[in-house]
């Protein structure tokens, strides 16, 4: 029998429907895993793969949705590999005995692979790592059991869907087709939506992708229709009966077979390529839709071409409309990000992508290389870090093939990558990687013999880098040439170079094009004048996407400017939007988020330690800065600052000051101490702290709010906190407590339920660490609680935290 | 000043006390901006409930032994599953500003949470009217985890009603809810109307608590 991928586009393919509605059906009651039914009821399952077989399905999934180790562990009393087995061995003998009827019927076996149930870190609590060997291991067993292809399904996440397929194509070489739910807009439950998803899956060379569950055949419509305009690949559709209702317990689809029938009839009119059914699908539902649309010509779609990145939530494609890449998240010369890194400042990192992103930025470059630093886990960490918080797509920038495969592989979505050139070695590390992760990668047009002069000498070496990528099976829309961009003040003639560069890569080679503008201006006074002159030239002749500084006015003037004059911008409307508001300065450009949007009005004269009561944290910056003139930082510190905040402290504890005044007064004082910071750094001191406190949400508990309102605290009355975050085990607690040797640690939790691991943790501690106290805070916890699982204090509030901590360190400091 | 910002207030702490104007401003932009955020999504279905010999209630999807509950249960033929939740949008708000600006993060917390109870409120408002006009009276809602009603139930209940793939509601292994704002109870429907709503905060017994009501 030739392979499932043979047929695709030679006939229209049926997959089989629902499981869980017919296995109800026959008595499977609620809270009952439906997988153990492979064993304890194979006959039923049987019937159910024949049924669907006579009515025509060419694909039957196996019984194994919810068949992972965490369902089915293995101290369970279904070990996950016999429910595997089963279910496919269920399938085996349903085909085996439709056999017997119909000689050489042709059908084949998928193993269903549904998600975990869990959500991923950071918003849940199951590691992506995890989550990728979770599938892996459900994927070795069905292949070796004889699975004919893997079919992932109702994926509402993309990170999962991600892990499912890297676990799924690590583990076998079986054709692996994902579906996803997406709701009537067209959205992922976890915000993504079309084009991102079809990105990342196409990236990620699944052999088929598609829509199942969520939406009846007719809402599913306008879905289909999106996924055909970006998709390249075999589009497969599995739309539930119709819309859901609840009928005395039991739920009920509103749309018959025929009906059914007739709306998958015009989706395969459309281009899907695979047809079957979801939750509330019978057999009957194939067996209409088989006989109306058997006979149906069908066709492969067409490479759309298209150069597209992704994050979690949104796709940029690079291509006429010009693409901005913030270059700022990068260490070269900026001796504030050096030291970030150094310290392990993420927040400074993370503020420099927001403001970018504020300020008009479609992706971010990520480039955290620093010699003394460990380059790989700094990488992972900041694109998780930065993924969690910003929805525009990433640009792993690196020349360490370790930090780049570490990056691209727990990315949520498919990544920019920079970059290659055309040296083979490069070649040879990278491309691997790019056709095992997906991403577009950026080609610098340099090689063994160097930067060519000519762009003639550019344009072979970006042939060269096409030829050898398409070697791997990338495509060239998945390339991305960098024309390169040499100092125009050391070679006069090496703008133009690289603006015939850019033309040549569009006109002759079909191909995108990438610069890093400013090093045109290295050397000369006011470089952005230059910049932005050229960064206008170079659009005009066909640039892609620039890196650039979005935080530079002119580099957006540029940009908007020019979008207006290229017809790229209709109506002039982002022009408008962004220049029209401010007429007194020639055009600030609007920043967009919240996150830097907040204005404070006219603060002009308040002084410090008002500033910060109030909480105002431009002025507070200002106000320290005039201060600084005439005081020591010390003397600052103790006269204006501290008083400040103890006074609004006190306010807290009375109840006349609450929370929100609290916290943003703590941050105007933490912005002031900033500059001090920055002061006595010019001098060659730095700021006395009071001592060092580890504090954790412990294991189990994943909302860390309270335990991060206590750290901003404690930071301003100059303690050294060491953040261990959230869902933290007791060991790690206890071992870093030991290795820095710290006097305090204050734990969190939420939840009745995780205090027990609270106790379990202060227990360790007593024995690993005996000298330490232990202060505990959070919802649930009072008094006597505190006492009964052998906290040394109780803090009903982060200031009640403060005080424990200032009373902890004056008798550290007398002994 | 609208309910749902007076509830965002309460949950920050201010009791009767009045907020001042740069916290009321921080509250209106929080809101809107979890107004855009939010994707509120619902389910709920009917299940037939048994009132076991043992105390143990039947509820159809699974049964558990709770005091609190059965008491909420009297007089009631039926229950109805809920949950809803604002999506993981909120999540990712609340996580970036806990990195960027506590203030922020702590007054879209409590506008989010405000949030996500009003519109269980609303939704199952429209319920009301709905099983009324069948003649059938709902009870308030309530959740695993009120007084003895075990959060272990969280588990069936999210699994009866397929919360994971309909509206996105998992549960971590301590059985707290992703997204954090997700709500999930047990509504009794009933031939008899209720003489005396009793909900929420009053309805809980810890009288001491610094978030109550009134």
């Amino acid at each position: 029998m030739a392979g499932i991928m043979d047929k695709i586009g030679k006939k229209l393919i049926f997959c089989d429907g629902g499981m869980g509605s017919l296995l109800q059906a026959q008595g499977l009651g609620p809270g009952e895993l439906p997988e153990v039914w492979n064993i304890t009821h194979p006959e039923v399952i049987i019937k159910a793969h024949m049924d669907y077989l006579e009515a025509g399905a060419d694909i039957i999934t196996t019984n194994t949705f919810g068949a992972n180790e965490l369902k089915f562990p293995e101290e369970g009393s279904y070990k996950l590999e016999e429910i595997v087995r089963a279910a496919i061995s269920n399938g085996k003998e349903a085909l085996r005995r439709v056999r017997e009827k119909e000689p050489g019927r042709e059908a084949y076996i998928a193993l269903d692979i549904g998600p975990t149930g869990k959500l991923l870190k950071p918003l849940g609590d199951l590691d992506f790592e995890k989550a990728c060997s979770l599938f892996a291991r459900t994927a070795k067993i069905g292949a070796d059991a004889g699975a004919d292809m893997i079919l992932i399904e109702t994926m509402s996440d993309s990170y999962e869907a991600k892990a499912a397929v890297l676990g799924a194509k690590e583990s076998c070489s079986l054709p692996v087709f994902a579906t996803m739910i997406f709701d009537e807009k067209g959205k992922l439950l976890t915000g993504g939506n079309v084009e991102s998803v079809v990105a990342l899956l196409e990236g990620l060379g699944v052999d088929a992708l598609g829509v199942n569950c969520g939406l009846g055949p007719v809402q599913m419509k306008e879905i289909l229709r999106d996924i055909l305009r970006v998709s390249s690949l075999p589009v497969i559709v599995n739309p539930n009966a119709g819309l859901p209702r609840s009928e005395g317990g039991k739920t009920v689809y509103d749309i018959d077979a025929p009906t059914f029938a007739a709306v998958m009839k015009e989706m395969a009119e459309m281009g899907a390529l695979i047809v079957g059914g979801c939750c509330g699908t019978t057999p009957e539902h194939i067996r209409c839709v088989k006989e109306l649309c058997s006979h149906m010509p069908v066709k492969l779609p067409e490479k759309k071409g298209r150069t597209v990145v992704s994050s979690y939530a949104q796709a940029v494609v690079i291509d006429r409309d010009p693409v901005i890449i913030g270059e700022r998240i990068n260490p070269t010369g900026k001796s504030k990000f050096k030291q970030a890194l150094r310290d392990h400042n993420l927040e400074y990192i993370l503020k420099e992508g927001v403001t970018q992103q504020d300020n008009g930025a479609h992706v971010l470059d990520v480039n955290v290389g620093l010699p003394e630093i460990d380059e790989p886990s700094m990488m992972e960490e900041v694109v998780k870090e930065l993924q969690s918080i910003i929805d525009i797509p990433l640009q792993i920038d690196t020349s360490n093939i370790q930090a780049m495969e570490r990056a691209m592989r727990i990315y949520n979505g498919k990544p920019l990558i920079n970059s290659v050139n055309g040296k083979r070695e490069v070649m040879e590390a990278i491309f691997p990687l790019v056709k095992k992760y997906g991403g577009v990668v950026v080609g610098l047009a340099l090689d063994e013999g160097g930067i060519p002069d000519t762009a003639e000498g550019r344009i072979q070496v970006a042939k060269k880098i096409y030829d050898t990528a398409a070697s791997y099976g990338i495509e060239k829309k998945d390339i991305i040439i960098d024309a390169l961009c040499m100092t125009v003040s050391s070679d006069s003639k090496g703008a133009l170079t690289t603006l015939e560069t850019l033309r040549r890569v569009r006109d002759e080679l079909g191909g995108k094009t990438i610069l890093g503008v400013s090093n045109i201006s290295f050397g000369l006074p006011q470089r952005e004048i230059v910049n932005s002159a050229f960064f206008t030239l170079a659009m005009g002749n066909g640039l892609s996407a620039a890196i650039i500084n979005p935080n530079s006015e002119a580099m957006m003037r540029a940009y908007y400017s020019y979008r207006a004059l290229a017809a790229l911008d209709p109506q002039c409307g982002d022009y408008i939007s962004v220049y029209s508001k401010d007429t007194a300065s020639l055009g600030q450009t609007v920043r967009k988020g919240a996150f830097s949007s907040q204005k404070e009005g006219n603060t002009g004269t308040i002084g410090l330690g008002e500033s910060v009561e109030k909480g105002l944290k431009e002025r507070a910056r200002e106000a320290v800065k005039e201060l600084l003139k005439e005081k020591s930082p010390l003397d600052i510190i103790n006269q204006e600052m501290i008083p400040a905040l103890d006074k609004v402290g006190k306010g807290f504890e009375k109840g006349t000051v609450f929370l929100p005044q609290l916290l943003m007064s703590a941050e105007a004082a933490k912005a002031a101490f900033e500059v001090i910071k920055e002061e006595l750094a010019r001098s060659g001191s730095s700021k006395e702290q009071k001592g060092t406190i580890i504090l954790a949400t412990v294991k189990g508990d994943i909302h860390d709010i309270g335990k991060n309102i206590v750290k901003v605290l404690l930071e301003n009355y100059s303690y050294e906190v060491i953040d261990l975050g959230k869902d933290v085990a007791a060991e790690v607690i206890a071992e870093t407590a030991v290795r820095k040797k710290v006097a305090l640690v204050g734990l969190s939790t939420l939840m009745t339920t995780t205090v027990p691991s609270m106790e379990e943790t202060i227990g360790l501690l007593r024995r690993k660490a005996p000298w330490v106290k232990v202060m505990v805070g959070g919802a649930v916890l009072t008094e006597d609680y505190a006492k009964t699982i052998g906290a040394d204090q109780y803090c009903k509030d982060a200031m009640a935290s403060v005080n424990y901590a200032e009373h902890v360190f004056s008798q550290t400091c007398m002994a | 000043m609208d309910q749902v910002k007076r509830e965002a207030l309460r949950y920050l702490g201010y009791g009767k006390n009045t907020a001042d104007c740069a916290a009321l401003n921080l509250i209106d932009s929080c809101m809107e901006e979890v107004q855009k955020g939010a994707d509120p999504k619902h389910i709920y279905r009917e299940y037939p409930l048994r009132f076991l010999e043992d105390g143990t209630l039947d509820l159809g999807a699974f049964q558990t032994k709770s005091k609190h509950l059965f008491k909420n249960l009297q007089d009631c033929c039926q229950v109805i599953l809920f949950a809803a939740t604002l999506g993981t949008g909120i999540d990712v708000l609340l996580h970036r500003y806990t990195r960027l600006e506590m203030s922020r993060a702590v007054v879209m917390q409590a506008c989010a949470a405000a949030w996500i109870e009003d519109y269980c409120d609303r939704i199952n408002e429209n319920m009301k009217k709905e099983y009324e006009a069948k003649g059938l009276y709902l009870r308030p809602r309530f959740s695993p985890g009120y007084g003895d009603f075990s959060l272990e139930c969280q588990k069936p209940l999210t699994a009866a009603l397929e919360t994971g793939k309909r509206i996105g509601i998992t549960l971590t292994d301590s059985l707290l809810m992703v997204p954090s704002k997700s709500v999930t109870a047990v509504m009794g429907v009933s031939e008899k109307p209720y003489r005396c709503e009793v909900k929420g905060c009053e309805a809980c017994e810890m009288k001491n608590c610094v978030y109550r009501r009134g």
